[in-house]
Formats: structure tokens, C-alpha cells, sequence
């Protein structure tokens, strides 16, 4: 997918080139706000990701002039400022997610990867599937292979969230964020727990599983054949 | 002495004292001007209108009588002590009777009365003391002149006095005036300057050195009070900012000296890519840790200096514990321990609070617990008239009573927990929180175990 990088350290935009670069993406890097937002208004991308801070034109601006023309490519705001504030207002400036200064790659790779599936895919749908697991938001309903299971309602929200985004890694922050709307770090891995429950009671019973915790990433759900 | 006296000049009060002086001497000036004008008026015209009586008296006589008549009769009168001023001229000019052997020259050439006083001499008075009087002038029809007059020595007398007695007044009060402005500017002049000499050693580095307090409850002393106390309070938030930066130099250099060491290390297993692997991981591990300190900083120096973190809103309080303890249940459980929840408040109990952030607390409360307490936590939520009081509760080892204040403190670990993870913050991020919220932290002992609860204003219903 092709990416806008709009970053305006050098060291980190190289870093950032590579590593999207290796993942299969085509990422394109503006070093200035002007610039970025010139390439963001005449070119098509699949996914924004704006560094807060930037010469000429910060970016917030660059992406409030954006999405005045009704441009709603999602956009992924880095910034070093961190505090609930900051937050909500990058998140109010049309931002769809928000990554804080210094962060892993991998979790800037899933949250963009997740971005920009998300196009075009909203909480609307009723019904998810990945191969034989089957989960209905309306009556609340979850099943593998016609075998019904129980869940918790957080859960179930967990399993919702992960279904949605299968086939893409999604990391312990974004679960905490997207399904417990947590934004701090607790210094427990309490996610990993729920995880494993989670595990427990839609792996558990079946031979191939479907739940894989992506190392030094987070966790992917996915069809059991691709998991070869 | 001039710059001394140019100093004094510009002292408020000194200033205020002399613009004071000048008005009330201009004023007193004024007043005294036209009383004696106006008793001297009076008693001109009193003089006067006994001149005309007696000038009135001789025409009858001069009349009934004659020329000789008015001359037995005007020097009788002038012989009698105490007497007005007679004389009469022929009408060459010479005097020829009366108690005046010199005067003025030329009163007599003029009828009616003298323009002002004039100088003259008295008979019965044998020194050469010079009087002076005024006179009505007429001519009687042979030709001769008569002058009737009356000594006003009197009445200047008066003007003399009373502008005796008045330069005396405005030259005591000017002196006086003086000395006020000199005490009065000198004791301000001197607050200031011990002020100015304090306020010069407090930047010339000595913190301890405070404003002089005289006692006097004054203003200069209730100046000097203030300035104190907000001087003692700068001195707490830069002991704050001191002991802030000990602590980043301590706290933050000790974990990237271990970063480095590790850096090195994996640079030297190239050979064991494996290792080196294993290395870099523990690297990045420990770079986070150090992120995940410097990010608690910055957010307990905000909330400490008052600049805004986050927005408070209406929440509802047992949704906020509900969803902590429905993040933590399991892991706990799975710890082999047990997190139980208790809540004694009305269902729609509400607080003016920050989700994230007091959701934050309660999970760094739960986390210590996890870490330091027992096997047995529970969550409490209770509702106390005005308040909502959420507590963490273990069984565990609990801290001694003499360690509960110094715990809330930056980078405060006690000596039994070093040897496991965390960075000392963890609580004093809750007091921050706490503080957000106006709220109140408390560390009791639960005999044995830990108790600590915030007691949060709850919103009015």
C-alpha cells in the first residue's frame, strides 16, 4: 500500500522508508509540512502518517486543510507529546490514530496496517467470519465449526475487534485502546491474560489454531490453513 | 548630602508632606492677609466716624462762637492727656495752635481726609519716637485750617503683632515641617534600602535571607511578610526542581548507563548472533522502561505546576472501578491470587474526574499490590456523604507507619522492592492524579497489609 511519511528528521524517515519498505508498502516521505500536504491534495494514499511537529506547516494544520476537501484517507498523527490532551486534540483534528514518541516499529506497522484496511470497513456489519469461526453482534453469539461458545462480554469485544482486523497483527496497545479505551501503559502485560483465556476457549478444543501471538509484536487471528 | 537630600525628595511621603505644607501655608497665608485687613478696616472706619463726630462738635462751636471760641475750645481739648491730634494754621500756613509742633509736610494743603498715615511729633512726648495718624483737614471761612486727627499707632500695632505672631507660626511649621519630612522620609528611606539590601543578597545567591520584619505591622512590614512567604514558597518549588533534576541525573542515568553497558556488550558477541539477539532485545526492553519513567515525569511535573493535563467530566464511579478490575481480575487469578471487588455506592454515583487518569491510579495501586502485597486484594468503592473513597487493599507485608509519607515521593523505593521492577513513580503519579481531582491519598495499615484510598468530591445529584 502506498504510504505519505510526512517526518522532518532525517535519521527517522530513513528508519521509517526501510522498514515499510521491507514490509511490501510504498512509502513516499515529504521532509516538510508544505510539502506533505502538496503530495497528500494531488496523490492517493492509502494511509497519512503525520509527525506533529513540522517545518512550515505542522501536523495538525496540514491535516485539518486535508480533510477540508473532504479527503478522508486515514491518518496516523507521531508525536512526542504524550498526555491525554494531546491526544484527544490530534484525535479532533481528523486524526484516526495517535502514536507517541519514541515507539516501536511493529506497533506503528499494525496500527497502519489496521488503518488501512479499515477503509471502507466500519462496526456497522453485523456478522464477522474468519474461516470457520463466526460471530454475531446482535445476539451476541459465537461459534467455531457449528460448536457454540461462551463468552464474556469483554470477550467477546476482544474476539469482535481481533475478527475484524484478521490476517493483521494487532499489538497488546492497540487491544488496550481499541477494547478497554485505556490509553496509559499498565507495567503488567494484563493483556496477554486475556489473551490466553480468550485462547483457551476458541483454540482449545480444535486442532489448528486460529489465535497466534506474533513475537515481539502482538497477536494476529487468521484463517488455521494459512497457518500452514 | 545633596543626592542624600534628592533621595529623601523622592520618598512618597515626604513628597505628599510638602505638597501638604505649601497648600495649608497658602491657605494660612490667606486667612491672616484678610483678617487683619478687615479688623484694620474696622477700626479706620471707627476712627474715622469719631473724627467726623468731633469735627461735626467744632463746626457748632466755631459757629455759635466764632474764630476765638474754636480756639479756646480745640486747645482745651489738646491739653487733655490721651488727646485726638489738633492744630490749627492761619492761612499763611503756620501753626498756631494745637499739641502737633512737627509733622508731615504738606497735610495741611489738602481739605478732607489724609490719603494714609503720616508722621508726627508730640508735645507731651519727649522722646523723638515718631507717631503717625490720620486727619480730616477743613478751612474755616476766615481762612485758617483745622486738622483733627487721630493717632493710629494703635491699630498698627496690631497688624504688627499679628504678622509677628504669623511669621513665627509659618516659620515653626516649616521647621517642623522639615524635621517630619526628614524623619519620615529617612525611617521609609531606611526600610527601603534594608529591602533593597535583602532583595540584593536573596539574588546574590543566599536563599535563606528573608525581608526585615520590624513588628510594627505596618505597611512596609505586611509588604515584607508577603514577599516572604511567597519567597519561601519559590524556595520549596525550586528545592522541587532540585531535587527533580538529583533525581533524573540518578534515576534516568543510572538505567542508560546500563543501556550502554548492554550496547557494548552486544557489540562485542558479534561472533554469537544469537546472543547478540537476545542483547538487543534487552536493549530495547530496557529503552522502553526508561521512556515509559520520562514520560511519568513530565506528567507528574505537569500536573505539579498546574498546567492542565486533562479535561475533567462527569463519570460515573462504578463504571470506573468495574472496568479496572475487569482489566486485572484474570491476570491476577492467574498470579494465584485474588482480586475481589466491593462497591457500596448508589449505582449513579457521580464524579467530576478523568477516566484515563483515575483509571491509571487504581491500576497503578492494583499493580503495587500485585508486586508488593499479599495474595489478597480487593477494590473498594464507598460512598460517604460528599465523597467517593476507592481503596486498594492487601494483605501483604504492608509499609512501616515512619515510610507512608515518603513513598508518595518521587523515585522513593523502599530497600525490600529494589529487587524488583519499576521506577518509583508509580505512586507518586497517583498523588498527582489525586491532586487533579482534588482529591485526598491516604496509606493506612490493614494489620496485616496495605490500604490505600482516595477519597474523590462526588458530584452534587
Amino acid at each position: 500500500m502506498k504510504i505519505l511519511i510526512v517526518e522532518d528528521d532525517e535519521e527517522a524517515a530513513k528508519f521509517l522508508i526501510k522498514g515499510f519498505g521491507e514490509a511490501g508498502h510504498n512509502p513516499i516521505h515529504a521532509a516538510d509540512g508544505e510539502t506533505g500536504l502538496h503530495l497528500a491534495k494531488t496523490e492517493d494514499f492509502d494511509v497519512l502518517i503525520l509527525d506533529r511537529m513540522l517545518p512550515k506547516l505542522d501536523g495538525l494544520s496540514l491535516l485539518k486543510q486535508v480533510r477540508a476537501e473532504d479527503n478522508h484517507t486515514p491518518a496516523l498523527i507521531l508525536s512526542a507529546l504524550g498526555a491525554v490532551d494531546d491526544r484527544v486534540e490530534g484525535l479532533r483534528s481528523g486524526g484516526d490514530d495517535y502514536l507517541t514518541k519514541p515507539y516501536a516499529f511493529s506497533e506503528l506497522l499494525a496500527r497502519v496496517e489496521v488503518l488501512a484496511k479499515r477503509t471502507g470497513n466500519d462496526d456497522s456489519e453485523t456478522t464477522l467470519k474468519v474461516g470457520e469461526l463466526e460471530l454475531d453482534r446482535l445476539s451476541r453469539e459465537v461459534s467455531r465449526e457449528g460448536q457454540k461458545i461462551l463468552l464474556q462480554p469483554r470477550e467477546f469485544r476482544l474476539l469482535a475487534y481481533l475478527m475484524k482486523n484478521a490476517g493483521t497483527v494487532v499489538t497488546r496497545t492497540m487491544l488496550l485502546e481499541k477494547v478497554w479505551d485505556y490509553h496509559f501503559d499498565p507495567q503488567t502485560n494484563v493483556i496477554d491474560v486475556h489473551i490466553s483465556r480468550l485462547r483457551g476457549k476458541i483454540d482449545k478444543d480444535f486442532d489448528e489454531p486460529m489465535l497466534l501471538t506474533i513475537r515481539g509484536a502482538g497477536y494476529k487471528l487468521q484463517e488455521p490453513e494459512k497457518a500452514g | 548630602m545633596l543626592s542624600k537630600l534628592s533621595s529623601l525628595l523622592r520618598v512618597t511621603a515626604v513628597r505628599l508632606s510638602i505638597i501638604y505644607t505649601v497648600i495649608f501655608g497658602v491657605l494660612a497665608i490667606g486667612i491672616v492677609f484678610y483678617m487683619t485687613g478687615a479688623t484694620v478696616n474696622v477700626l479706620r472706619e471707627q476712627y474715622q466716624a469719631s473724627i467726623d463726630n468731633e469735627v461735626t462738635g467744632l463746626a457748632r462751636i466755631y459757629r455759635r462762637g466764632g474764630v476765638n471760641q474754636l480756639i479756646r475750645t480745640l486747645d482745651r481739648r489738646a491739653r487733655a492727656p490721651g488727646a485726638n491730634l489738633y492744630v490749627v494754621t492761619n492761612p499763611q500756613g503756620q501753626i498756631i495752635a494745637g499739641n502737633v509742633p512737627q509733622m508731615q509736610r504738606g497735610i495741611m494743603r489738602k481739605i478732607g481726609w489724609t490719603k494714609r498715615a503720616f508722621r508726627y511729633q508730640r508735645f507731651d512726648d519727649q522722646s523723638d519716637t515718631e507717631h503717625r495718624a490720620i486727619a480730616r483737614v477743613l478751612e474755616v471761612p476766615n481762612g485758617m485750617r483745622i486738622l483733627v486727627g487721630r493717632d493710629v499707632s494703635e491699630y498698627e500695632d496690631i497688624t504688627k503683632i499679628v504678622g509677628g505672631g504669623f511669621k513665627l507660626a509659618l516659620g515653626t511649621m516649616v521647621a517642623l515641617g522639615l524635621l517630619t519630612w526628614f524623619f519620615v522620609g529617612r525611617g521609609a528611606l531606611k526600610r527601603i534600602d534594608q529591602v533593597s539590601k535583602s532583595s540584593q543578597r536573596i539574588m546574590g545567591g543566599d536563599k535563606s535571607e528573608r525581608l526585615p520584619v520590624t513588628g510594627s505591622n505596618d505597611e512596609f512590614d505586611r509588604l515584607s511578610e508577603n514577599l516572604n512567604t511567597m519567597l519561601d514558597q519559590i524556595n520549596h518549588l525550586d528545592d522541587g526542581v532540585k531535587q527533580m533534576s538529583d533525581n533524573i541525573a540518578h534515576d534516568l542515568k543510572t538505567p542508560i548507563t546500563r543501556l550502554r553497558n548492554k550496547a557494548e556488550e552486544a557489540f562485542s558477541l558479534e561472533k554469537k548472533p544469537e546472543e547478540q539477539q537476545e542483547k538487543i532485545a534487552d536493549i530495547i526492553d530496557d529503552c522502553d522502561s526508561i521512556v515509559k519513567t520520562f514520560d511519568a515525569l513530565l506528567m507528574i511535573s505537569r500536573v505539579e505546576s498546574g498546567s492542565t493535563v486533562a479535561k475533567l467530566e462527569p463519570l460515573k464511579a462504578s463504571d470506573i472501578l468495574t472496568d479496572v478490575y475487569e482489566l486485572y481480575e484474570a491476570l491476577v487469578e492467574d498470579d494465584g491470587k485474588h482480586l475481589t471487588i466491593e462497591l457500596s455506592l448508589p449505582d449513579n454515583l457521580m464524579i467530576k474526574g478523568n477516566r484515563e487518569l483515575l483509571s491509571q491510579a487504581i491500576s497503578n495501586l492494583i499493580d503495587n499490590a500485585i508486586k508488593y502485597g499479599g495474595e489478597r486484594i480487593s477494590l473498594v468503592g464507598t460512598h460517604a456523604s460528599d465523597t467517593l473513597e476507592i481503596s486498594v487493599i492487601d494483605n501483604g507485608a504492608g509499609i512501616q507507619e515512619e515510610d507512608r509519607t515518603r513513598v508518595v515521593e518521587r523515585f522513593v523505593r523502599l530497600d525490600k522492592s529494589r529487587n524488583k521492577s519499576g521506577n518509583g513513580l508509580g505512586l507518586s503519579l497517583v498523588k498527582a492524579i489525586c491532586d487533579i481531582h482534588k482529591a485526598s491519598l491516604r496509606l493506612d495499615d490493614n494489620q496485616p497489609g496495605l490500604i490505600v484510598s482516595m477519597k474523590i468530591p462526588v458530584m452534587d445529584q
